[in-house]
């Protein structure tokens, strides 16, 4: 059975064997779009989460067969300042929930602007990161909301930089050999 | 040394970053080549069984199918293991847990490949398992035992004697990217593996006898890695998928789903520990007894080491100078358990830490006051006779005591400032169980004291190669190791680590692959030490080629091994011996909100310090602390396989919890740099030590909360609950 | 199990069509948002050879305002019963704001949750608690359940073959409304046992449901029995809320299971329970000296 959508702008037509196949798997093994990841096929994790006509569903909850005519948007959509926000903010460690993460946020950032804590943080419980501890996805997606008009995120002076509270490197001085170049 | 931008010390972009953010970077389920196969595993459904026999027949024949593969198919050593080769590769005639591989199927699809694992017959003969530790140990069914013995507990008098049992539940590592892999048929007869590994070179020496294939023949190659945390340690698709290529000639991927990877992988060792704390009336520690049962399920993996941590680390970074400590590893038919985060550590560390609660509190003493007066100093001793090398000659303690790295740390723990006192989420979140109504604030503290480095006499290692060329008229540099970049940004510090010694600004990472020699594991914290020191040796060496040659003649290359100082065994009778190479020291405090009609737990702060010896990539540290706190308050609040009989209960994220977003407070942290001169740049292991201070930081906030003894983690409702009226 | 030779994927427009092809093909299974289905087919549980969308149906897709009541259609999801009914359903929209994550409520609809007919399912203790009547279709003809009678065992229910379910309509709230679930996460957890509450402040009724702790979502009769001092609003006391708690925990009929110890179970309801009504009385009385806490 021939399925055709768009997916990220493409029109896309896919070759479906049985009437359950999930949009997730379509988009991996046969459309070979593999941005969008698989984690758990429960719905539980998030990684797979894509816009389907603008709103975030789990892709591998979709049947392909639902999505005729559709359109879907995947990491590949999301707008770049949110990108740039999550690199500089160290929001990806393996980044395998980041695809998912980032179209929840940019989904959220469309709806709501200048979203609080907890509202970013009900935006994406959905998404499950095991690297990370949210605490940088967060601050990554006030930094997009804050970005300048010219798509430069506003990411958060660190204290290595600028001693804020939150952030502490305090170097303790070293009395003889030190750290110095002879180490082994 | 010089502060070059991207250097040392700094936080660069990561190499990864870009292609992670756009969807394109190869994690290994991402792979595929033309004309590939896909193969699955057909996994015992028992926890003990004997094999009688298998039927392929009517697998073999649907449309689609290519091969299906048992124990006879095995080309070589039907045995693996990272430490002893005690694991089938696939059963042959019994099973030891549920979940073993039975056989191996390849198919067009993999759909189909899992259509035809339904269809393979097998008859098993079930047979009663194992499934108590204490009773396994009874039997004398253990991996290993390792006491440690100092002075004479038995014959001291104290004045408060604290006397629990303690318990572990099994944690998941539960890394986001599926266990994958593809692995291609080489012309010369060999093998190609594309792998998310942890260890490339220990899966190839265990690969070949298996294949029964010469090393050179198999030649492994890293995909990326979506997390790691210990599930990666071991062999999961890498010899299935080898055998199944090699059997078709052809390509073949293998992929889990996440209920398979929950029994295809080990997990952390449950435990069930008695400890007896005795101090004197001013609190310090006269002596301590602990009995440690660790399960280590089916097969050996790492229980060995994992046994060693946890008897050298059972009383944590205090003196005392009387210890009897038995630690078991367990042989029972449950899930194999072996590496994550935190390696032994995390299971003692949850008692320790609860013991030194239950004494400050039986003492009238604040819990951190308790702790600095036993807190281990520049000179201490550890219980296996280790010294504590923590020099500071200009911060000794007053009265001319020595240094002691934990009691600034708890300092500066107790300098943060504490949390707003009105909470921003309530327990139980949208559930909208509380609007105030029974939720009362708890604090509490942890401290964790975990090794880097592999102990015990290992021949811990690592291997890189710098090249320095000119290109363009520009310098650039191209390193090479074996080592996994699991997430934590291992790649991001050798660039780093190159920069700032050939002060270049372009370099090239070489694909991590079994070309050049064993970086060892992404594992005990050690990448950054000895992958970081290897890159470093090598650059350095690149430096000193290159003064006085013009690159233009052509680039200049140097490949180093790189290995820390040699450590000991600990002593099989009394535990004693230089084991460990280096310990790194964190502590954690926590806040709660506690609903205690209810017993559901918010976590409102939690806030660190951590001694990183040196901060290589301030980010990427915090990222670590946050991740590893994170991990940690998993283990506090709600992580556990369940098993009933040997059989897994929950294998899936619907009732296998980890945090969301919205059960990870904010951080407070402080990056501490005691810098310890036998590392490269002094820098100290930072992967796993937040795992262990944080799940009792928020179970003694718990308990701060409730009052409730709470011995046993993760702590589910009810035992908040239990005996409390409505 | 093998796969399918040939399979259907129906895409009816609208109900009439969709009844006609369910007629025509007894097998197929229906689809809403298929974050209970996809679930099971993906880790082939089950392995239907036809699948029959309703997400295509117009008229299952809206909510209309019936004056006392308010028809939800069977596509309608959990995102729009919290955005846009929270007003006048607002026990039900407590209820869709704890399903899942966003993306399971973008998808999840209260009618696939009802022919789950999972104990846990979030929606079914406030309908019970409001009695709401399900509307079930068939080439047939239409029929309307109470919803006490619609759950016959864990994950059945009294819809027929050849049924699907095409609306539920639920009163408006006359009063307060209350909906508490508990889990061990703060997020994204399927229900150690729930509790949905709704006072009548007119007809002087109590209803109640209660989710995860029996084989079916119940009505706790005996609770909603109780005594509630109407005349005198401020004589409402600690007893009362807890007596109601303690009625509550009886009716249930938990299990231990993965999620939690059955005693648990009670101990929580009663606990729940205690707490909706007093802030159900609480707020229907905001002028009274009620005592709350
Ligand atoms: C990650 C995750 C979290 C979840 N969390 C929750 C939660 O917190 N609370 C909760 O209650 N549930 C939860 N669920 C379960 C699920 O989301 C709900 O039960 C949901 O309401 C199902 O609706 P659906 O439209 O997706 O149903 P589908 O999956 O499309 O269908 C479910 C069943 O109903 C049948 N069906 C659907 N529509 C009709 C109809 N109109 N007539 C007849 N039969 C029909 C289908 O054939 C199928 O058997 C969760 C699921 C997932 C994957
Ligand atoms: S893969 Fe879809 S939610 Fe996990
Ligand atoms: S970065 Fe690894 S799971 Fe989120």
């Amino acid at each position: 059975m021939r399925v055709t959508m768009r997916v990220d702008g493409d029109e896309v037509a896919a070759d479906i064997d049985r009437p359950g196949e999930s949009l997730l798997s379509t988009l991996r093994d046969r459309l070979g779009r593999t941005g969008t990841k698989n984690a758990c096929e429960q719905g539980e994790c998030g990684s797979c989460t894509v816009l389907l006509d603008g709103a975030p569903v789990c892709a591998c909850l979709v049947a392909t067969a639902q999505c005729q005519g559709r359109e879907v948007r995947t990491v590949a959509s999301v707008p770049t300042v949110l990108r740039d926000a999550f690199v500089a903010c160290g929001a990806v460690q393996c980044g395998f929930c980041t695809p998912g993460l980032l179209v929840s946020a940019a989904d959220l950032l469309g709806r709501e602007p200048d979203p609080g804590e907890e509202a970013i943080r009900e935006a994406i419980a959905g998404n499950l990161c095991r690297c990370t501890g949210y605490e940088k996805v967060v601050e990554a997606v006030r930094a997009a909301a804050e970005a300048t008009a010219d798509g430069v995120p506003r990411v958060p002076a660190r204290s290595h930089l600028h001693h804020n509270q939150w952030i502490n490197v305090v170097t303790i001085p070293q009395g003889g050999t030190g750290n110095g170049e002879d180490t082994p | 040394m010089t502060d070059t931008a991207g250097g040392v010390g700094h936080s660069p972009i990561r190499p990864d970053a870009r292609s992670k953010t756009d969807g394109t970077f190869d994690y290994a389920s991402d792979l595929r080549l033309p004309g590939m196969l896909w193969g699955h595993t057909l996994r015992s459904p028992h926890p003990s069984a004997a094999v009688r026999s298998i039927d392929t027949t009517a697998a073999l024949a649907m449309p689609g199918v290519a091969a299906v593969l048992t124990a006879a198919d095995v080309p070589g050593a039907n045995a693996y293991g990272l430490i002893t080769a005690d694991q089938p590769v696939l059963a042959a005639d019994r099973v030891r847990y549920q979940g073993e591989p039975v056989a191996l199927i390849a198919a067009d699809t993999l759909d189909l490949a899992r259509l035809a694992a339904e269809a393979v017959a097998v008859d098993y003969e079930t047979l009663e398992p194992v499934t108590d530790p204490e009773a396994a140990v009874a039997a004398g069914e253990y991996f290993r035992y390792q006491p440690v013995r100092l002075g004479d507990p038995d014959a001291q008098a104290a004045a408060v004697v604290i006397a629990r049992e303690y318990a572990v539940g099994m944690q998941d590592q539960a890394p986001l990217g599926p266990e994958a892999g593809l692995a291609e048929p080489a012309p010369d007869g060999g093998i190609r593996l594309h792998v998310a590994t942890q260890w490339l070179h220990s899966d190839l020496e265990q690969l070949a006898p298996c294949l029964d294939l010469p090393p050179e023949r198999i030649h492994l190659e890293m995909s990326g890695i979506g997390g790691a945390f210990g599930a990666r340690e071991d062999l999961s698709v890498q010899a299935h998928m080898a055998m199944l290529a090699l059997h078709c000639g052809r390509p073949v991927k293998m992929m889990y789903d996440r209920a398979e990877s929950f029994l295809g992988h080990v997990h952390r060792h449950p435990a069930r520990m008695r400890y007896e704390h005795g101090a004197d009336e001013h609190g310090r520690l006269v002596y301590v007894k602990a009995r440690i049962v660790l399960d280590g399920g089916a097969y050996a993996s790492t229980t060995d080491a994992v046994v060693g941590n946890a008897a050298s680390l059972a009383v944590g970074p205090y003196e005392v100078e009387h210890v009897s400590v038995d630690a078991w590893g367990a042989r029972t038919n449950n899930p194999p358990c072996g590496a994550m985060r935190g390696f032994g550590g995390v299971q003692t560390c949850f008692a320790y830490e609860s013991q030194m609660d239950a004494l400050a509190d039986a003492l009238g003493l604040h819990p951190l006051e308790l702790r600095r007066r036993n807190a281990v100093a520049q000179g201490s001793k550890l219980i296996t006779g280790q010294t504590v090398d923590a020099r500071d000659p200009r911060r000794d303690r007053p009265g001319g005591a020595p240094f002691s790295p934990l009691a600034d740390l708890l300092d500066r723990l107790d300098a943060l400032p504490a949390p707003a006192p009105a909470p921003t989420a309530r327990p139980g979140g949208s559930g909208d169980t509380t609007r105030g109504e029974g939720v009362r604030r708890g604090t509490g503290y942890g401290v964790g004291l975990k090794n880097v480095c592999y102990s015990e006499g290992f021949d811990d290692h690592s291997t890189a190669s710098v090249e320095l060329r000119l290109e363009d008229g520009e310098r650039v540099a191209r390193v090479h190791t074996a080592a996994a970049e699991v997430g934590q940004g291992h790649w991001t510090l050798q660039a780093q680590i190159v920069r700032t010694e050939l002060d270049v600004d372009r370099v090239e990472l070489a694909p991590n692959d079994t070309r050049i020699g064993s970086a060892g594991s992404s594992s005990a914290s050690r990448q950054s030490y000895m992958t970081g020191g290897a890159v470093r040796a090598a650059a350095v060496a690149v430096r000193a080629l290159a003064a006085g040659r013009d690159l233009a003649d052509g680039p200049v290359e140097a490949t180093r091994v790189f290995r820390h100082r040699a450590t000991k065994p600990m002593d099989p009778v009394t535990g004693q011996g230089d084991s460990h190479v280096q310990l790194a020291l964190c502590v954690h405090r926590a806040t709660v909100d506690v609903d205690v009609e209810l017993g559901l737990v918010k976590v409102v702060e939690l806030a660190c310090v951590q001694d990183v010896g040196k901060a290589m990539n301030p980010l990427a540290l915090e990222g670590q602390i946050h991740g590893g706190t994170a991990q940690g308050l998993g283990l506090a609040l709600m992580e556990a396989l369940l098993t009933d009989g040997g059989r897994v209960q929950n294998a899936s994220f619907t009732d296998y919890l980890i945090p969301t977003a919205l059960d990870m407070p904010p951080m407070r942290i402080e990056l501490v740099e005691n810098a310890d001169p036998d590392a490269p740049y002094g820098l100290r292991g930072a992967g796993e030590p937040p795992t262990l201070s944080s799940t009792p930081a928020i179970v003694a906030a718990v308990r701060d909360a409730t009052g409730l003894p709470l011995t046993r983690v993760p702590i589910r409702p009810e035992h908040l609950t239990t005996g409390r009226l409505p | 199990m093998t796969p399918p030779a040939g399979f259907d994927f129906h895409r009816p427009a609208d109900l009439a069509e969709a009844l006609r092809l369910l007629a025509a093909d007894p097998e197929a299974v229906p689809i809403a948002g298929g974050t209970d289905l996809m679930v099971a087919l993906n880790y082939r549980r089950a392995r239907p050879r036809a699948l029959l969308d309703l997400t295509g149906v117009a008229d299952l897709r809206e909510w209309t305002d019936e004056g006392a009541a308010v028809r939800i259609g069977a596509g309608v999801t959990y995102a729009r019963v919290a955005a846009e009914l929270g007003g006048v359903l607002p026990g039900l929209a407590a209820a869709a704001r704890t399903v899942g994550s966003p993306q399971i409520r973008n998808r999840a609809t209260l009618a696939g949750n009802l022919a789950t007919a999972s104990p846990a399912g979030d929606g079914h203790p406030p309908l019970l608690a409001t009695g709401a009547t399900v509307t079930a279709a068939s080439a047939a003809g239409e029929r309307l359940m109470p919803i006490g009678d619609f759950f016959t065992g864990p994950k059945r229910s009294a819809l027929r073959p050849g049924e699907l379910i095409t609306a539920v309509t639920v009163p408006k709230a006359a009063g307060p409304q209350q909906f508490l679930k508990v889990g061990t996460r703060n997020a994204m957890v399927i229900a150690v046992c729930s509790f949905a509450l709704a006072l009548d402040t007119g007809r002087r009724v109590l209803g109640t449901g209660i989710g995860s702790a029996g084989p079916v979502p119940l009505r706790a009769g005996e609770a909603e029995a109780v005594d509630l001092p109407w005349e005198a609003p401020d004589r409402f006391g600690e007893g009362l809320a807890v007596e109601f708690g303690r009625l509550v925990a009886a009716a249930a009929r938990p299990i231990d299971d993965v999620r939690a110890t059955a005693d648990y179970r009670r101990h929580a309801l009663a606990v729940c329970a205690a707490r909706a009504l007093r802030r159900a009385w609480a707020e229907a009385h905001p002028e009274g000296s009620v005592r709350c806490g």
